[in-house]
């Protein structure tokens, strides 16, 4: 049904058409409106045959996930920032047991210093996991992902994050279509495992595995990956034909074909870009967009398929590798083996930082221009930081340096932008 | 494009405005994007929302810094706040305050706008007497279908009924409709501009 | 305490009893030939492994209990470790591990699973050693019990960190040995800290049935998993298992070291019911604490190379209060030694 309604609730409704069985409840900001909704579906009882359980913790939601997932139920939870570290240990034990778990990430930053707003610093602290990690564009896609991902995840018996930008999606309110149940369960198949905890066929699940092994059963996580790229661009054509609108796959790109200029990024980010694409197109710059849907796997051939013929290429990042740079950026150049195209790292967003069309316009300029470093930070207060540097030269003892910066910031209270 | 930011401070329904009037805008066949400025505010604290309707899609993710409309539901924020920043010199201000427009010192602002482009209505009192809690952000609503003629009364009256269960949501349209005629009357060219 | 509880269980002058003097239907599961044999021979736990053996007895009563309709989720430990070294397993049960902290979280999973998929009739069990269950999986035990999930937790309480070799966890007593609280300077080995009592912990959650048991008796511990899984809802069962190479005592006397533990009162053997204790294992005779204490060279530092008087009194007065607190003297034994 179209409907103007909350991104969080679109994705509870998503992920009740999927009849999950047993959903892991523990609030964190800005996830809270997805349990919260899924919560009221179960209760109700429009959700039936569902165990929802308010767990003492992220690493419990997992944990409890890993249980039921093993006994061979559809599981379910949602986390973000903190909440996805809490739970790695068992994030990681998820897809080392092959348990087709899917959670909803809405992307947050991590603390110190702390702070509850969008960037992608949480799926990334992550993306070594041995999960899948599909990124929303906008609502729509983030309700659609979530029916692709669980078929995703039981094909192949990998878990499935869908990361979906904290706040900017969760508490946006737009034009969504959830599905009907009909055409979902006409998608998505029961959950029908390759392995399962059952008295009837007692197995050992979680065995230690020494040196003799263990590379072989990482390798076939890796190889599972593989064929999730395979995988991944077909359910993307199978839900179009159910659904009648194209969601998901690897990638969306946006007028590449003749681009000299491609922007890759990856979440809500790729709708701001594209409207800046459109005035710069209008005004005769060669210049597209990559929205990388699939993050993990990362699509590598698609990616070269779609900006090998680019002059340069600019990634807009909502995380920075500390010490390095871009995350995306290094995975893509992967993309461009034997090319020498240029590629630059814009770090922009972190924090929840309004990266705006005015901004993406002088970064796109400047790449055009080639005089975009080949790492940089978009609109940092480098007045600001500088300050703290000569504090940190002349002083010993300077204190928090969080706090010395808002105090040079100053109120901001006053501020509307 | 039609940008909307609403200012009020938590507890005011803010982001339920911006909330109910994307569902207008979507119960008009357009396209509408309704987001919180994301804050942890608590009660009282100074708190934004803002509304974007279009007749295409809406890609752009950022915040609303040009807005064609202001909504000022705490006439207390008008001098703690720099709500009238990026304000569209063609824009509207909705105020929510039962003095008259020119008691709230902001009249070079005001006379730089457009006859008819700014009101103050008494959205609290409005929503006290009809919904019994002081939340403005109704009336204030039903005030900018009035001055902008952007939507239609009656969808935001279906947007009210959409989000409160049935008691509540009928009152609040009492309130609404009080404003609407409230404000309507009050953009008469002899009518807000004449106070400002 | 347990069904034959008519039976004098120290006519044989070892605390065990011969099967012929009791009720068929109360006889160990271990006399019957058609045994589960939950966790089967051929592991790799070391001589007078007191885990291995809780654990199987625990495990085999449970699988008589439930009619085999069992499912366990294990934590990291020893446990877990020495019996699969993959590619191999002893368990003879659906078993899953998952991580050190979460066997509790993991079982609530399944109770679930169970639970959504109509299989009223298959029940759940989660274990670990004390240091995922006392320590690390403390949260997630908790949290089970909280909601009171359909799990019967296992803890089989070694008193330390064996897996890793030997480090103090919060169940560690006091004074002891261990590769953290090592014998020097002029407190030797582990704080008299409070103590960390998760059998009462566990009560005071409310929770329907919580017991703790000893490798000493196993007809008691075998009773008291069947009482478990008699009963719905989150329940605790901590098992004293004595481990020789972490406690410095001789494998052959895991039984005697865990008997010597409860006869002094250090490992106090009772049940309780929603909150309140229902039943104790009274002491038959009561030994000094040292006694327990001689036997392990964990302790050794309290008698060389000089008798610590201040310290074996602390630790006695340990056991004394355990006793008055759980009424672990029979009326006829009271006042005897010491």
């Amino acid at each position: 049904m179209l409907k103007q309604c909350e991104g969080s609730i679109a994705i509870a409704e998503a992920v009740a058409l999927c009849r999950p069985e047993v959903i892991c409840a523990y609030p964190i900001t800005p996830q809270t409106h997805i349990v919260e909704g899924l919560g009221l579906l179960v209760k109700s009882g429009k959700l039936s045959n569902c165990e929802y359980i308010n767990v003492e913790s992220e690493f419990a939601a997992m944990s409890v996930a890993i249980g039921a997932s093993a006994c061979g139920a559809r599981a379910y939870t949602a986390t973000a920032s903190q909440g996805i570290l809490y739970m790695a240990e068992a994030v990681y034990n998820a897809s080392g047991l092959g348990l087709p778990i899917v959670m909803t990430v809405g992307n947050r930053s991590i603390g110190a210093p702390i702070n509850i707003w969008n960037d992608h610093t949480d799926s990334m602290a992550l993306r070594d996991a041995g999960w899948i990690q599909l990124f929303a564009e906008n609502n729509q896609e983030a309700t659609d992902l979530h029916i692709q991902a669980f078929k995703l995840a039981e094909e192949l018996s990998v878990p499935v994050m869908v990361c979906v930008d904290g706040f900017i999606l969760t508490h946006a309110y737009e034009r969504v279509d959830v599905p009907e149940q009909s055409k979902v369960d006409a998608f998505l198949p029961p959950y029908e495992p390759r392995q399962v905890v059952d008295p009837d066929e007692p197995v050992t699940i979680g065995a230690m595995v020494g040196p003799e092994a263990f590379m072989e059963v990482r390798y076939l996580a890796h190889h599972k990956q593989m064929q999730a790229l395979e995988r991944i661009p077909q359910l993307a054509e199978e839900f179009r034909r159910v659904f009648g609108r194209a969601s998901g796959g690897l990638l969306h790109t946006y007028h590449t074909e003749d681009a000299e200029t491609v922007i890759v990024a990856l979440g809500s980010v790729n709708g701001t870009i594209k409207d800046v694409i459109d005035q710069m197109r209008a005004e005769g710059v060669k210049i597209g967009s990559v929205s990388l849907c699939s993050f993990r796997p990362f699509p590598t051939a698609a990616l070269h398929a779609a900006i090998g013929h680019a002059k340069r290429v600019v990634t807009i990042e909502k995380s920075l590798s500390v010490g390095i740079g871009g995350n995306v950026s290094h995975n893509l150049r992967m993309a461009l083996q034997g090319r020498d195209t240029k590629v630059s790292t814009v770090i922009a967003g972190l924090g929840g930082r309004a990266i705006t069309q005015t901004s993406l316009r002088k970064v796109f300029t400047r790449a055009i221009q080639d005089t975009l470093e080949p790492l940089s930070f978009m609109d940092l207060n480098t007045a600001v930081i500088n300050r703290q540097l000569e504090r940190e030269r002349v002083t010993r003892r300077t204190g928090p340096a969080a706090e010395a910066i808002l105090r040079d910031i100053g109120t901001m209270a006053a501020r509307v932008s | 494009m039609f940008q909307v930011r609403i200012h009020g401070r938590g507890g005011q329904g803010v982001v339920t405005a911006a909330e109910m009037l994307s569902v207008a805008a979507f119960l008009e066949n357009r396209w509408a994007q309704a987001f919180p400025s994301f804050g942890s505010e608590r009660m009282g604290a100074p708190v934004m929302a803002f509304c974007r309707i279009d007749d295409r899609e809406i890609r752009s993710r950022e915040p609303v810094t040009q807005p064609d409309a202001l909504i000022i539901q705490d006439p207390t924020l008008l001098h703690q706040v720099s709500v009238f920043e990026g304000l569209n010199p063609k824009g509207y201000v909705l105020i929510n305050s039962g003095r008259g427009l020119d008691q709230l010192g902001i009249n070079d602002l005001l006379h730089s706008l457009p006859p008819g482009h700014a009101c103050a209505i008494p959205a609290t009192e409005l929503s006290v007497r009809h919904v019994g809690r002081p939340v403005p952000n109704v009336p204030l609503l039903a005030a900018l279908c009035a001055i902008t003629r952007k939507l239609c009364l009656s969808s935001v009256e279906a947007a009210i009924r959409q989000k409160f269960k049935e008691a509540v949501a009928e009152k609040n349209v009492a309130a609404a409709r009080e404003a609407f005629e409230l404000a309507g009357g009050m953009t008469t060219p002899k009518g807000a501009l004449a106070h400002a | 305490m347990t069904g034959a509880s008519r039976v004098k269980f120290y006519q044989t002058g070892t605390f065990t009893v011969g099967n012929r003097l009791l009720d068929v239907s109360v006889r160990s599961v271990q006399s019957d030939a058609d045994r589960n044999n939950s966790l089967n021979s051929g592991h790799r736990a070391c001589q007078g492994c007191g885990e291995a053996l809780g654990a199987r007895y625990a495990l085999d009563a449970a699988m008589r209990a439930v009619n085999g309709r069992l499912v366990v989720a294990n934590a990291t430990g020893c446990l877990e470790v020495f019996s699969t070294p993959y590619p191999e397993s002893s368990w003879r049960v659906a078993w899953l591990h998952s991580l050190f902290a979460n066997a509790a979280a993991v079982g609530t999973g399944m109770a679930a699973a169970m639970k959504v998929k109509g299989r009223k009739d298959v029940r759940v069990i989660a274990q670990g050693g004390d240091g995922g269950t006392v320590d690390i999986g403390f949260a997630c035990l908790s949290g089970m019990f909280e909601r009171d999930d359909d799990v019967l937790y296992i803890c089989y309480d070694n008193e330390a960190y064996m897996n890793t070799g030997i480090q103090r966890s919060s169940a560690t007593p006091a004074a002891a040995r261990t590769m953290t609280t090592p014998a020097a300077g002029q407190e030797p080995g582990n704080v008299f800290g409070q103590g960390k009592n998760v059998p009462l912990i566990a009560m005071a959650h409310g929770i329907p049935y919580v017991a703790t048991a000893s490798v000493a008796d196993l007809r008691d511990l075998e009773y008291k998993v069947g009482r478990a899984m008699a009963i719905h809802g989150a329940r605790y069962l901590h098992v004293h298992v004595p481990c020789p190479l972490g406690w410095g005592c001789d494998t052959g006397d895991t039984l005697k070291v865990a008997r010597l533990a409860a006869e002094s009162g250090l490992f106090p053997i009772f049940e309780a019911e929603a909150g309140e204790v229902t039943g104790r294992r009274t002491i038959r005779r009561r030994v000094p604490v040292e006694d327990y204490l001689k036997m392990q060279s964990r302790f050794a530092h309290l008698f060389s190379p000089k008798r610590d008087e201040r310290r074996i009194a602390m630790i006695q007065a340990i056991a004394d209060r355990n006793i008055r607190r759980f009424g672990l003297l029979d009326k006829s034994e009271q006042g005897a030694h010491p």
